[in-house]
């Protein structure tokens, strides 16, 4: 790559940045009109977060059955089966759950999304919505937003709770772990900062997955093409930042 | 006083130099300062614009009188389109003014814009319905989002508006589940719920059926006549236009080229008019895409 092309290159991800805090900036103040109308916020929340439950709920047992299986295979190599139950939950709750759910939600609700979005620029409804003296940010982006914060964290519980279902299921009832000690060890091993990181996890992942799909979809150029394009991007700058964000606050939290 | 159309310079000279002869017969017959400038509920005076330094306009005048349907008429990709962008203030101009309502639109406040935009109506070419709505909510939304009526009265407002357009029985259905003619019907219900002062048409008769057509014309006729909706109606659809507008403006190279009531337009010694209105190829607006020769491309070493 010449010197130049790096610039060009640098250039472009500067361009981009800046396009994309202008628009979160615009995005917040449109948050504030766009709470007048819950109704909108609630079926946005059921788009993002009720239509991917399933396969939230789907991977999360079989995450937890993963665990459970290799879990009491390693410990049992150490003669410490009966930390199962702890090594599952922290898992979950740190790790597996907010970040497995934020590649899920990118993938499921925040191609529907770009898409969606992108899909009403190139036929023109949010020119048409301009037309009418009604803020498509106010009345497009922010509910698709809020809709989207407040479905991650929810999400994240439900694939945390089947998962330690799925790791209960696998460890105790088929591999003969001691039932009791599997929910006396985690009761008492994972605390309340290891629930808030978990919580944390799942707001930021919330936040920036949706700015990212909404933004993409906003800013898409209005043919097929484009909206493809923006959908794709939506998935690989999603996953990414996930998990970079998810590494970046694993450090803060250690 | 209306400006009326001027006879162009001669069609042997340059098309440049045409241009910016129709570009001075205006300036100094149409704006001049006269009584008539009150009643201009659009008036766009010397307006250059350009996208990704491609110029749209270089000079354009264009003055919208209340009460009146004003026919836009052009070549496709002369910025007829753009015109009613830069009315509604989603596009602004690089130089000259655009008044809407008597103030200039690049002055306003966001806000102000919004409340400018309540005032007017627009149709857009492809209806512009909003998809996971049905019909009757979205010729209810503007009023919705814009009013406190009640459910009742806005009900009788939408059927009224619906029946207008002959679809008050489609009022369920889902804009997937409509035609082209159809969307454009219920967009046309949706832009006239609120009583606009000023419709917005854009391409409004393209892919319609010779009923919807009918209807279409009768209703934009109808809404100025009796409710005096300013209409400015943009389309190249000469005979029609020519049934129902009252001036006429003939956009070509970034500039008017001539302006008038469709007689006079009719009667033009001008050859850009006289192409555009008889479809002719053969004229000073270009058919042809730039290219080079036709022959030496087909025999030439790169014909494969």
């Amino acid at each position: 790559m010449s010197n130049g092309q790096r610039q060009g290159t640098v250039g472009e991800f500067v361009r981009k940045a800046g396009v994309t805090g202008i628009f979160f900036a615009r995005l917040l103040i449109a948050c504030v009109p766009a709470m007048a109308r819950p109704r909108l916020i609630v079926a946005q929340i059921f788009n993002a977060g009720g239509r991917s439950l399933i396969i939230i709920m789907l991977s999360g047992l079989f995450t937890g059955m993963v665990l459970g299986l290799l879990g009491q295979d390693v410990l049992q190599r150490f003669g410490a089966e009966t930390a199962l139950g702890v090594i599952a939950a922290l898992a979950l709750v740190k790790e597996l759950g907010p970040v497995l759910t934020a590649l899920l939600f990118a993938g499921r609700a925040g191609t529907a999304l770009t898409s969606e979005i992108g899909l009403m620029r190139t036929t023109e409804q949010l020119t048409a919505m301009e037309v009418m003296a009604v803020d498509p940010m106010s009345y497009v982006a922010a509910p698709r937003f809020l809709g989207g914060i407040v479905a991650m964290p929810l999400l994240v519980a439900v694939f945390d709770l089947i998962g330690l279902y799925g790791a209960q299921l696998m460890g105790v009832q088929f591999l003969g772990v001691d039932r009791g000690t599997f929910w006396s060890q985690m009761q008492g091993a994972l605390g309340m900062r290891d629930v808030t990181e978990g919580i944390v996890k799942s707001l930021v992942f919330g936040v920036v997955l949706s700015l990212i799909a909404v933004n993409e979809g906003y800013h898409s150029e209005p043919t097929a093409a484009g909206v493809g394009l923006a959908t794709t991007r939506t998935v690989v700058i999603s996953s990414v930042l996930t998990l970079f964000l998810d590494y970046v606050l694993t450090a803060v939290f250690l | 006083m209306l400006p009326r159309w001027k006879p162009a310079p001669p069609e042997g000279a340059d098309r440049g130099a045409r241009d910016r002869t129709a570009r001075v017969t205006e300036s100094e017959t149409q704006h001049a300062p006269s009584a008539s400038t009150d009643d201009a509920v659009v008036d766009v005076r010397d307006v250059h614009f350009a996208i990704d330094g491609r110029a749209i306009f270089a000079g354009l005048n264009v003055r919208v009188r209340r009460g009146l349907i004003t026919a836009v008429m052009g070549p496709s990709g002369t910025g007829k389109t753009t015109l009613l962008r830069l009315i509604t203030g989603q596009l602004f101009a690089d130089s000259g003014r655009v008044s809407v309502f008597g103030r200039d639109v690049a002055s306003l406040s966001r806000s102000e814009i919004y409340r400018a935009r309540r005032r007017m109506g627009m149709l857009f070419q492809n209806g512009a319905l909003l998809t996971d709505i049905d019909v009757f909510e979205n010729v209810a939304f503007p009023v919705r989002e814009h009013t406190d009526l009640p459910e009742s009265l806005i009900r009788k407002l939408v059927l009224t508006k619906l029946e207008a357009v002959g679809l008050r029985g489609a009022a369920q259905l889902m804009p997937a589940e409509l035609s082209g003619g159809m969307a454009r019907r219920v967009a046309l219900a949706r832009a006239i719920v609120m009583d606009p002062e000023v419709l917005l048409y854009d391409e409004p008769f393209v892919g319609l059926d010779p009923i919807s057509l009918g209807v279409i014309l009768r209703l934009i006729k109808q809404m100025n006549q009796v409710l005096g909706i300013t209409s400015i109606v943009v389309s190249h659809d000469v005979q029609e236009l020519a049934s129902i507008a009252d001036e006429s403006y003939l956009i070509s190279g970034g500039c008017v080229v001539a302006s008038g009531t469709p007689q006079e337009l009719a009667r033009s010694d001008s050859q850009t008019v006289h192409q555009f209105l008889t479809g002719s190829e053969e004229g000073p607006v270009r058919f042809h895409y730039p290219a080079p020769d036709y022959a030496s491309q087909l025999l030439g070493a790169d014909a494969g």
